[in-house]
């Protein structure tokens, strides 16, 4: 029984430490890559190919004044940077890294998930609000609006892959997928999700929250410090956390031949990190209006459909 | 009015211009030399050609210089024709034939005519292969800089310097391409005004000497109207700075005052304001060692509110040569009734009469305007061209209105300079000189008289006597007196417009009186008869005005020293003045034995300032802002050039400082604050806050700059003392900035900064700034007239005639003879002015002379009211016969002259 | 879409192409000779200054971070009394250089400047003037210009004839 619950306990701090220094490190990988694909260098100065630029950008971070705007809305404006950073790591809770890997074995994984991931829209939104200045106010409202619209097709492209697991439950999920990776039949879910796990997480070509060119930096324009360092390492979490959920949904988790599970699951997140990456490297952002008349328009139909065709075949082959 | 056609649109002209004039003052660039709106146009570069057409239907037209064309109606012109441009293109081509590659080193440059015309005629290359001709220069004194390499062949100089300002030692010499202007050997130029050539001078031949031993480029000036503080008459000018240091005067144009030109006191003499001798910090005196030493701000004002507590006696002595803001803020500060002009008590007598007679008489006082078009002119005793000098420089263009009568009978148009002085030849207007000794301005005289200064006054009731027989006869006449008087009163009975010119330097009342007498009795005629008196300082009327103006001489420096002497005093203050200039040396002395507490506020340390307990650095008036009046009562404002270093600020705010701390506040924070103060306070200087717009001016919200937007080196200038830029100081006086940020355009003319315009950056840019030539300023010239005659009413002759002068056995009677280079306090200091000072001597008549058996440099020793000096002896044979001229010159200052005094070769 | 996936893939190529940063301290760059960097004051042939004091240098530039004081010396050369750059405020525009009619002030090819202290970037005259021509080897200024200096007198420089006898008249 002790042994479970060091056993447990072990796994919770060995998630929160991983995925922090993930998050972390991602600020490194992505300068890097980014660097790699524009033909340059990136951070390569600090430590071991620049390694220990994430030590030095920490240092940074920590000691910058950390500066309220006299007219913002004081305790929203600390808690708003908070709300992100605990959505996501909650939402990690659900995640099986491998088999028996994992904090809790919830029956209801993917709802969880989802719901975490609504929560997390007031960070934003409030951050955009309590600054109480007209870009961050007008970065907020974006991200309100482009997180709710996308969050429900979010759903509903997932539904197919319950519909085909029969579960809620991720383990389940990924045990389901033990024949054939759910990215074969539920293609269009995974092209779905992962579209709108960018839009989730606001990152290139779906930053417009934060679009520099228009908003200097969105809805975090105001802050500094610490506090901004949340917003940042926030973000990363949330490309972690996605890029976790396609593997764990659609490419069979942990599952993989000779290598131990936990490192399939590793190999397979930081691929779709680096296709992350890789968009932000390749595409421009698109004008506001066109991406809400995408998500509404094209992916909301095309979650319909699948989940039209996914429903139908199922009825079909009686399964 | 006139409609000419310039490039087939219409314009109105005046009458009587040529079409130079008419297209420049239209605001048209053409391109010219020899022109100048003084010296008019001779047609000599043949660089302001335009095209003229026969009519309409004319598509050929002919070249002609527009200078030289009467701008008569209906005349067609084209300014842009390919075939004119071309032409002018080519003249500026010859005439840099032969200029050096001398730019960058030249102090003309980024201020020359000649770069202006070639970048306006499009000339850039040189194409000749030949040689360049080349020149030795001269070496032209401590003012000005020759560098005859330069030289187009304008012919401006010699047109200024001999036919406007009656010079004799510049010319031309040579032939064809090798003419040379200079003097026909090397030496000092001698006229008063040859400092203008540094203006008329279209390129770099003649340039500024003071400039170039800590030369700056106009660009880089900060600059700002100022008036002149070296004589009475009040000459518009502009003083520029840079690094903290006045760097040059040039000339501002006032269409009233000095017009295009300045003395050479006024622009040579700035550079007191750099002297060593400057007080820059507070001073205070200390108790045990009785030395002067540098105090605190704080410190000084606390030791200020010990001395002046309130109920403590003060009185107060003002200044002929402090603004009236600052004179009238020591009369706040020590009441009305305890307030002394600080100006012996002659020169107080003669003032007070002079305003007098000015304001309660029939007769205007001219504008130097005026004068220089008056057709006859008689001075009384005053030798003009050394204390008021453009004065004299009016008086000579005056002498040409009646001879300009012929030119216009001869249909001749008066700006053909050429052939109006062809046909007028030696023809000399009607102009008389009474003096006590010979002067400059003889050479033009129709008919001179020298005699001590009873004479003079005898000469001149004897005119009045013959103008109007019901002025006081003369008793005992000279016979050879009345013709002369006759004929003077002839010829100003006859003028259209006659003026009158006196002043101070006889010292005496009654030379002014007769001057008072003779224009009275020509005013009961015609109106236009003018009078005008030269005063001592710049700012003498102004004072006179302040201490009331009246003839008692209740308030004098000696009325001051007797209340110091009877012990009623506790404090005195003595503003921007050094006493023993004023006052017996030992009257002086008492006085600061017996005054217990002196403070001297000044800006250059005299004696005065070594005597006092405390010593307040003051601005002078490139560093304060203040209002001057002049000797027509034309009230003037100068502004701040710069801000100084150290603890220099100006005089009145010296003394609000001091009022505030002695618990006698007053609420003056800026400028404007002591103007409405002083109109509440005097209801003569009520319009003098009207002279410029109030420091809230702004146009489209901005300041006017006191910097060129070129000026260089913002974020360099002090980088050497701290690499962050400071903040420009703030102005609360005026609507100027000290910045090169602000209204850009044309500003209102009080605050005229310099003269430029886009492709005008030389001084010619002035055309641009009035409206035709010699007229006033675009709005109008500043300036506002304190004192206005009383036309109507009775007019009561002075009747006390002096007797006739009487020659003493033993002693002589010393009259001042002023030196325009040396009797001036603040110039002297300049060393350029310094090196054109005499040294001191005596002037005695050839009859003194003779008797006394003195040769010329003879060493001689003067007693004068019982102080011997010993000076060399100069033979002067204009002087009558028992007059001696003493010369106002330092070292022989607090003399009050006219005096006696005993002569005898040096035992 | 497609144009989307292309776009994707060729961004991604890049990561096999050569990085084009060149990895400054331990490679120096190709400077090329007219480089406009460090700024500084040449001598003429002679080994005089050839800085005239014009003050069109200090016109010339956009920041107003050039003062000078002009003064002439016992030969009637004139030279700068102080010159001054500050250099926390220069941007290297090169139109001083462009502005200067001696050759005297040029721009060289050095940037590494770095201070930790603003007021180490003020350039007096002592920190700017080297003792070579610079790049314009040849060219002295008063061999051209009409001024006479000690040395060489009016009618002595290049294009100019003796100066002119104003007495004599002959055609």
């Amino acid at each position: 029984m002790t042994n479970d619950i060091i056993w447990k306990l072990i796994i919770v701090f060995g998630v929160l430490f991983v995925t922090l220094n993930v998050a972390a490190g991602l600020i490194w990988l992505e300068r890097r890559l980014l660097a790699l694909w524009q033909d340059r260098y990136g951070p390569n100065r600090v430590g071991p190919f620049g390694l220990l630029q994430v030590l030095a950008d920490m240092v940074k971070v920590f000691t910058k004044e950390d500066w309220i705007p006299p007219f913002a809305d004081k305790p929203v404006f600390i808690i708003a940077p908070a709300i992100i950073v605990v959505t996501i790591i909650t939402a990690f809770a659900v995640i099986p890294f491998a088999p028996g890997v994992e904090i809790v074995d919830l029956n209801i994984g993917l709802l969880f998930f989802l719901a975490m991931s609504s929560l997390g829209v007031y960070s934003v939104a409030l951050g955009g609000w309590s600054s109480a200045s007209k870009y961050s106010l007008l970065g907020g409202l974006r991200a309100a609006a482009q997180m709710l619209s996308y969050e429900v097709f979010m759903g509903l492209s997932l539904m197919g892959v319950v519909m085909l697991a029969g579960s809620f439950n991720l383990t389940d999920i990924v045990n389901a997928q033990k024949g054939l990776w759910f990215c074969i039949p539920q293609f269009l879910g995974l092209v779905v999700f992962f579209i709108a796990g960018i839009a989730e997480t606001h990152r290139l070509p779906f930053d417009l929250p934060e679009a520099e060119s228009e908003l200097v930096a969105g809805f975090h324009s105001e802050y500094s410090g610490m506090k901004f360092g949340m917003f940042f390492v926030g973000e990363y979490l949330g490309i972690t956390l996605v890029s976790a959920l396609i593997v764990t949904l659609f490419f069979g988790g942990w599952m993989g031949p000779a290598l131990p599970p936990i490192v399939w699951f590793t190999i397979k997140t930081f691929f779709f990190i680096g296709l992350f990456i890789l968009l932000r490297a390749s595409l421009p952002r698109p004008r506001y209006d066109q991406l809400m008349s995408y998500g509404w328009k094209v992916m909301l139909p095309l979650a319909l459909l699948n989940l039209l065709v996914t429903g139908g075949i199922i009825l079909a082959t009686g399964r | 009015m006139a409609t000419i056609y310039i490039d087939n649109k219409p314009y109105e002209v005046k009458d009587g211009q040529n079409l130079l004039q008419a297209c420049l003052f239209l605001g048209f660039n053409i391109p010219y030399f020899c022109w100048h709106p003084a010296m008019h146009s001779v047609g000599a570069c043949r660089q302001c050609a335009v095209k003229q057409f026969r009519d309409e239907k004319d598509t050929r037209g002919k070249i002609v210089m527009s200078c030289m064309t009467p701008a008569a109606d209906g005349a067609r012109i084209s300014i842009d024709d390919p075939e004119v441009k071309e032409f002018r293109a080519s003249v500026i081509e010859w005439l840099m034939l032969n200029h050096p590659h001398d730019c960058p080193v030249c102090d003309e440059g980024g201020e020359c005519h000649l770069q202006d015309m070639t970048v306006m005629t499009g000339h850039s290359y040189r194409r000749t292969r030949f040689r360049k001709r080349t020149h030795r220069n001269q070496c032209l004194g401590p003012f000005l800089n020759h560098e005859m390499n330069r030289c187009i062949q304008c012919y401006r100089c010699v047109r200024f310097y001999c036919d406007y300002a009656g010079g004799r030692d510049l010319n031309v010499f040579g032939s064809h391409h090798h003419v040379y202007f200079g003097r026909y050997e090397d030496g000092i130029l001698e006229n008063e005004f040859s400092g203008n050539l540094v203006e008329v001078c279209p390129t770099g031949v003649f340039t500024d000497k003071t400039l170039k031993k800590h030369y700056t480029r106009k660009w880089d000036l900060q600059t700002a109207p100022s008036v002149c503080v070296h004589c009475g008459l009040g000459c518009n000018t502009i003083p520029g700075e840079r690094y903290g240091k006045l760097r040059r005067i040039l000339n501002r144009y006032n269409g009233e005052v000095n017009g295009y030109f300045l003395c050479d006191r006024g622009r040579f003499g700035y550079e007191f304001v750099n002297s060593k001798e400057r007080i820059r910090e507070p001073l205070i005196r200390n108790k045990d060692n009785g030395a002067l030493e540098p105090a605190s701000e704080e410190r000084v004002l606390g030791h200020l509110s010990n001395i002046l507590y309130f109920g403590a006696k003060v009185i107060g002595i003002g200044s002929p040569r402090a603004s009236l803001e600052a004179n009238f803020a020591l009369r706040t500060l020590v009441g009305p009734e305890r307030f002394f002009p600080g100006i012996s008590e002659k020169e107080h007598q003669l003032t007070s009469a002079a305003i007098e007679i000015l304001r309660k008489g029939p007769a205007r006082t001219p504008s130097l305007r005026d004068v220089a078009l008056s057709d006859a002119v008689f001075i009384l005793g005053e030798d003009v061209i050394n204390t008021a000098p453009l004065l004299g420089l009016a008086l000579r263009q005056s002498v040409r209105q009646k001879p300009m009568e012929m030119v216009k009978r001869l249909n001749i148009p008066l700006w053909d300079d050429a052939a109006a002085r062809e046909v007028i030849q030696h023809e000399k207007g009607p102009l008389f000189i009474a003096a006590t000794h010979g002067t400059k301005l003889d050479e033009i005289a129709a008919r001179t008289y020298n005699g001590s200064p009873d004479d003079l006054a005898r000469l001149g009731f004897a005119v009045a006597h013959a103008l109007d027989p019901s002025a006081p006869a003369v008793p005992d006449i000279g016979e050879d007196l009345i013709p002369l008087a006759q004929s003077i009163a002839d010829s100003l009975k006859s003028a259209g417009s006659p003026l009158i010119i006196s002043g101070m330097s006889t010292g005496s009342e009654a030379v002014l009186h007769a001057a008072a007498t003779i224009v009275w009795a020509l005013c009961r005629d015609n109106g236009n008869a003018a009078l005008s008196f030269v005063m001592n300082e710049c700012n003498s009327i102004g004072l006179g005005l302040m201490s009331g103006g009246s003839m008692n001489g209740a308030f004098d420096l000696n009325k001051a020293f007797d209340l110091v002497e009877e012990g009623k005093v506790d404090a005195a203050i003595v503003l921007e003045n050094d006493l023993y200039r004023r006052e017996d040396r030992e009257k002086a002395e008492r006085f600061f034995e017996r005054c217990k507490h002196v403070i001297v506020i000044d800006h250059l340390f005299n004696n005065t300032a070594a005597k006092a307990e405390v010593v307040l650095p003051a601005g002078t008036f490139a560093e304060s802002d203040g209002t001057l009046v002049n000797n027509e009562g034309r009230a003037q404002r100068f502004y701040q050039a710069f801000v100084p270093e150290g603890g220099i600020q100006e005089s009145w705010r010296w003394l609000r400082d001091a009022m505030t701390a002695s618990r006698r506040p007053v609420q003056w924070q800026s400028l404007d604050h002591v103007l409405s103060a002083m109109a509440n306070e005097m209801p003569v200087f009520r319009t003098v806050a009207e002279i410029a717009p109030p420091a809230g001016f702004r146009i489209a919200g901005q300041k006017i700059p006191r910097q060129p937007h070129r000026y260089s080196g913002r974020t360099s200038i002090h980088a050497n003392i701290s690499v962050h830029e400071q903040k420009p100081p703030d102005d609360s006086d005026s609507a100027l900035s000290f910045s090169m940020e602000g209204y850009e355009g044309m500003p209102p003319a009080p605050f005229i900064t310099r003269f430029w315009s886009p492709g005008w950056n030389s001084v010619q840019a002035v055309n641009k700034f009035h409206c035709e030539v010699g007229g006033p300023l675009h709005g109008a010239d500043p300036g506002k007239r304190l004192m206005e005659p009383t036309v109507s009413g009775e007019i009561s002759y002075f009747q006390k005639v002096p007797q006739a002068f009487e020659p003493r056995k033993d002693e002589l009677l010393m009259v001042p003879l002023h030196h325009i280079f040396g009797s001036e306090e603040l110039s002297v200091l300049s060393p350029a002015i310094a090196e054109r000072t005499p040294k001191p001597y005596l002037a005695i008549s050839r009859e003194d002379a003779g008797r006394l058996q003195v040769d010329q440099e003879s060493e001689l020793e003067i007693v004068i009211s019982g102080r011997t000096y010993r000076l060399r002896g100069i033979i002067n044979p204009s002087l009558p016969r028992g007059v001696a001229g003493l010369p106002v010159l330092a070292g022989l200052e607090g003399i009050t002259l006219p005096a006696w005094g005993r002569v005898g070769r040096k035992a | 879409m497609f144009s989307l996936l292309r776009t994707m893939w060729n961004v991604f190529l890049h990561a096999f192409r050569k990085r084009e940063t060149v990895l400054y301290p331990e490679v120096k760059p190709y400077i090329p000779p007219r480089w406009r960097g460090r700024i500084i004051l040449s001598r003429d042939p002679d080994g005089e200054e050839r800085c005239v004091a014009c003050y069109l240098c200090a016109v010339a530039c956009p920041v107003d971070c050039i003062s000078l004081q002009a003064a002439e010396d016992e030969h009637g050369r004139r030279y700068p009394e102080f010159f001054r750059i500050n250099f926390s405020r220069c941007i290297f525009c090169g139109f001083c250089e462009e502005a200067c009619p001696t050759y005297a002030i040029q721009l060289t090819p050095d940037f590494e400047m770095g201070e930790y202290v603003r007021q180490n970037l003020v350039y007096e005259k002592e920190h700017l003037l080297i003792s070579g021509p610079g790049k314009y080897p040849d060219y002295s200024f008063y061999r051209v210009a009409g001024l006479s200096i000690e040395g060489k007198d009016k009618g002595e420089a290049e294009n100019e004839g003796p100066p002119v006898d104003v007495r004599d008249l002959m055609p």
